[in-house]
């Protein structure tokens, strides 16, 4: 065994750090000759090669897919256009030049103006559009003049288009200018790539919802630029692919006889097949019009449409919750036979109301509807009957069986953005309220929910999945818009095939009893005068839901000021043996259900099933009466 | 008292490089600045924890160090075993090992973990080195490495593999060995080249040629090489890189940062930059002849040709004389965890400086 020397060893590092500092020394000069080369001299070369980046790699937008309805009429497609467009940074004086472009063709105030708010929110060597949709005449007036504005061009550009205008605005939503915070979406779905070229987004409706189905994959091209900076040929390009199309189980026709019934009233309509879930109608009143949106809206639409009292950029459909007035009164019934609580042929004996704890909660008939049994509490509306079953039944037995048919609860349709109303319940109260004497519950307070009032607040697409689900026996399927994805490059359709939620069990011979009823209120009750001469058999049921208490106050409704008007419901399937179509109606501030909501109704349901067009609005029913609650 | 307590607290800090580190901290804040200023915060803060990291270790003596090699290493080797059969898989590999509270990359732990365990191997070694010395040595490097490269991690799995190299070198392996080595690598690497996975082939591929696939493979060294050629002399200002600011570059603000660099300031930046490597390295060369023990030395000396292999292959692959692989620049570069490495590795240098051998040999 040799030790080692101490003093030789440490001689030995001390010359390898020095081979080590040598070889760092070359490694380094390797580098400075690599700097040399690229930055000396190849400079031109990659001045060249930096500055054609800009214009080089020209990501080519795909066109996005369109939407058409369950026929193949189209709703949202894309047409090509004339946009004039300046880079802020190839641009001198920018007033200047923008004056001297309003010599050519018109640049209004609101151009200029929209031109503002986009040039900070892009980076200046972004190319932004001062005039959209020029026409073909301003196209060659300013080509003529090109010389003169260097940093100026006219761009080839796809546009968004809503043919039909103000219709079914809220289920087709629209897109508008990429924003920062669309941006982060696409982000976090890992589409930034793909999103090089794309200045729009689906801001709401169905083009939020199915963004990335409709984007498509942006192509690239590597286009050489002369001196004077216009493209000359392309060298090579990856063409892009198309988004895929949607085909909804929306019928066009049908939507838009519904929104006609109307007329200017406000309110929503949803119409489901019940043994799809498809919907084939999604109103909410009054439409806007989506193609405002598409270049940016100018500040003054915006206002419009956001001040008017008429709220049009609301999706009732989605997002109006009310209480369910009357047509809560058949699952009531439905409710009581399945827990027991009432047979179909027991009876009460209707004095005019119900007293409860001192307080007496009246029937809308003076001196009550006499004795009646389950069918006639459906088809004449009778409040003391469910007043005295609400008591009877309690609030949790109501809220668990409401829940259990989606009241209270996102259906979970793909349109972003749906309520989810107030299923009222023990819990519900403890967590709405924050006083203690506030949190509890008062049995006084289930007697109002029996008919629909009190706290109970449901959209319209809830009301309609619900009366679907009874249509359907209780077997419900997820409400959905859009039938099936084709995919643009293979032609292959993405079912949207019906998903069950779920299969309710109830007892047949129950469902039917309630199904009768619902059937007599078409043939002998309340909505008897809206279906008259009806050649199919339908089941429905009307309903008011109250906006302003009146208390102890005994006045008809219709000579009201109008916004403390009640809104008027109504429900409906047919045809009643197997239904092929289900729906909810409101209209607000219309009084009664039977007045307003049912003749609607009937529209929509006479072109379904019978094909047959109505030539004016639905019209109000005066005479109708109705339960008030 | 305040001024006593200051210089107890600024006592074991090495003046010089304390102050080229700080210049390429500020450096490193300044192109972070322009090529991704939200992350600017989390860099201060990065930068924070790394100086009192540094700190700490500058306090730590080398006898203390020494002590700590084994244990270190051991854990870093069992982690890599840990990781390798429960390790999360992100991007393709298992580099990432759940410890329920943290997740953590073992292989960072070896990146000073090795040339320590090695330093102290050496240390422990008083005869004349044998054969069999050398191959047991050998055999401690290439666990690890190993490990490391069946992630995949060809990059770390490299420094680490040089960072051990270093030590054996200034060991004193003797030269015909070296040279030895060296041939029979070149004569194997057509081998190697097989064991490569395919997107490390991919990746020296594209270096030798990248316009093959100017949009997809290409796309990072085309446009970083772009970057620093159209910088040109004094580069076109900060702010003013087109290739960064128009989102061209890649990773702007990792491992490429060094093209926003030389975008930027131009050659002249860039030679200021391999100025201030270069004294870093001849500082650490100076600080490793001092040691005051085996150890002591043969650490300083791997700890510094580790900044070397970091600035070097970094630079290389972004100007495009190397392959891409995720080395970042040293002490420039975003991202928390290298940059408290390599802060603790200049804490370790400070520290053998204030231990060094005082009376010259």
């Amino acid at each position: 065994m040799e030790f080692r020397n101490p003093q030789e060893s440490l001689e030995q590092f001390r010359q390898r750090l020095t081979v080590a500092g040598g070889i760092v020394l070359v490694a380094f000069a390797v580098l400075l000759a690599r700097f040399v080369w690229l930055q000396i001299v190849q400079y031109d070369y990659f001045t060249t090669r930096a500055e054609e980046n800009r214009i080089t790699l020209v990501p080519v937008t795909p066109n996005r897919g369109l939407i058409v309805d369950r026929n193949g009429k189209v709703l949202a497609r894309n047409y090509a256009g004339f946009t004039l467009e300046i880079t802020p940074s190839r641009v001198p004086n920018l007033e200047l030049t923008i004056d001297e472009l309003a010599e050519v063709l018109e640049i209004q105030p609101k151009d200029r103006k929209r031109f503002k708010k986009l040039r900070e929110e892009n980076k200046n060597f972004e190319s932004i559009p001062i005039r959209t949709r020029l026409s073909d005449e301003e196209v060659a007036r300013f080509i003529a003049r090109r010389y003169r504005f260097p940093g100026v061009e006219v761009k080839a550009r796809l546009f968004r288009q809503y043919p039909e205008g103000e219709f079914a605005s809220h289920l087709l939503g629209y897109i508008g200018r990429l924003s920062e915070r669309d941006e982060v979406k696409v982000e976090e779905a890992g589409f930034t790539a793909n999103y090089r070229g794309t200045e729009h987004f689906g801001k709401a409706g169905l083009e939020q919802r199915y963004e990335f189905e409709l984007h498509g994959t942006s192509g690239f091209e590597q286009v050489e630029v002369n001196a004077g900076g216009h493209a000359v040929r392309t060298l090579a390009s990856t063409a892009p692919t198309p988004g895929n199309n949607l085909t909804l189980t929306v019928d066009a026709e049908l939507q838009k006889i519904a929104e006609q019934a109307f007329g200017a009233r406000r309110g929503a309509l949803v119409a489901i097949d019940p043994s799809t879930g498809g919907i084939l109608a999604l109103v909410s009143m009054p439409t806007y019009d989506p193609n405002l949106f598409v270049d940016g809206i100018d500040t003054q639409s915006w206002m419009d449409l956001n001040e008017s009292d008429q709220k049009p950029m609301i999706n009732r459909a989605l997002n109006s919750a009310n209480p369910p007035g009357s047509t809560f009164k058949p699952f009531m019934a439905l409710a009581a036979l399945t827990y027991g609580k009432r047979t179909p042929n027991q009876a009460i004996a209707d004095g005019g109301g119900f007293n409860f704890g001192g307080h007496f909660f009246r029937d809308d008939k003076k001196g009550g509807h006499g004795s009646v049994d389950m069918y006639k509490s459906i088809v004449v509306s009778c409040n003391t009957y469910y007043y005295t079953l609400a008591n009877d039944m309690g609030i949790d037995n109501i809220s668990r069986f409401m829940g259990d048919i989606g009241l209270g609860k996102r259906t979970g349709v793909d349109i972003d953005g749906e309520s989810e109303g107030v299923l009222p319940s023990q819990e519900w109260k403890k967590k709405r309220f924050k006083r203690p004497e506030q949190q509890k519950w008062y049995a006084g307070e289930t007697i109002s929910i029996g008919i629909g009032q009190g706290y109970n607040a449901y959209t319209p697409i809830q009301l309609a999945l619900a009366t679907a689900t009874l249509a359907n026996n209780g077997v419900m399927f997820k409400p959905h818009l859009v039938n099936y994805i084709t995919d643009a490059r293979s032609g292959e359709r993405k079912m949207i095939e019906p998903q069950p939620i779920k299969a309710i069990s109830w007892k047949q011979e129950h469902v039917d009893v309630i199904k009768n009823a619902m059937v007599g209120v078409i043939k002998e009750g309340t909505g008897a005068r809206a279906f008259a001469g009806a050649t199919y058999s339908a089941g429905g049921k009307t309903g008011t839901a109250q906006v302003f208490s009146l208390k102890g106050a005994d006045v008809k409704t219709a000579h009201l000021d109008e916004k403390f008007r009640d809104h008027a419901l109504f429900i409906a399937f047919a045809p009643a043996e197997k239904p092929k179509i289900a729906l909810a109606v409101l209209v607000e501030n219309a009084g009664f259900g039977a007045q307003s909501a049912a003749p609607i109704a009937r529209q929509v349901i006479d072109y379904h099933l019978l094909g047959k067009r109505p030539n004016a609005p639905a019209p109000t029913d005066e005479e109708a009466e109705d339960s008030l609650p | 008292m305040i001024r006593q307590l200051w210089a107890r607290f600024i006592d074991p800090i090495d003046a010089s490089l304390m102050t080229i580190t700080g210049l390429l901290a500020l450096l490193a804040l300044g192109m972070m600045a322009s090529a991704s200023p939200e992350r600017m915060n989390t860099q201060l803060l990065n930068i924070s924890v790394a100086l009192a990291a540094m700190w700490v270790l500058a306090n730590i003596p080398p006898q203390r160090l020494m002590q700590l090699a084994l244990p270190i290493y051991l854990l870093g080797v069992f982690l890599l075993i840990a990781t390798a059969l429960f390790g999360d898989i992100a991007k393709g590999a298992r580099r990432w090992l759940d410890l329920g509270f943290i997740r953590v990359q073992p292989s960072e732990l070896l990146k000073l973990g090795m040339p320590m365990l090695l330093a102290w191997y050496f240390d422990k070694r008083e005869t004349l080195l044998r054969p069999v010395d050398w191959f047991l040595a050998v055999i401690l490097l290439v666990v690890p490495v190993g490990l490391i490269m069946r992630q995949p991690d060809l990059g770390t799995s490299l420094l680490v593999l040089s960072s051990g190299c270093y030590v054996i070198f200034f060991a004193g392996l003797p030269w015909k060995v070296i040279f030895g080595l060296l041939a029979a690598s070149i004569a194997a690497l057509p081998l190697a080249w097989g064991l490569l996975h395919d997107y490390q082939r991919d990746r020296v591929l594209t270096m030798l040629d990248p316009e093959k696939d100017p949009l997809g493979k290409g796309f990072h060294i085309i446009q970083s090489t772009i970057a620093i050629g159209s910088g040109g002399l004094f580069g076109k200002g900060w702010g003013n890189g087109t290739q960064t600011q128009l989102d061209f570059l890649p990773e702007r603000h990792t491992d490429f940062i060094f093209a926003v660099f030389g975008e930027e300031f131009g050659l002249f930046g860039n030679i200021v930059l391999l100025v201030l490597y270069t004294m870093l390295i001849a500082r650490g060369l100076m600080i490793a002849a001092n040691g005051a023990t085996v150890f002591a030395r043969l650490l300083a000396g791997a700890i510094t040709l580790i900044f070397f292999t970091y600035a070097f292959v970094n630079m290389g692959m972004v100007s495009g004389i190397l392959p891409v692989v995720g080395v970042p620049l040293p002490l420039v570069s975003y991202g928390g965890t290298a940059l408290v490495t390599l802060f603790c590795a200049i804490g370790m240098l400070m520290s053998i400086q204030n231990n060094r051998l005082l009376v010259q040999k």
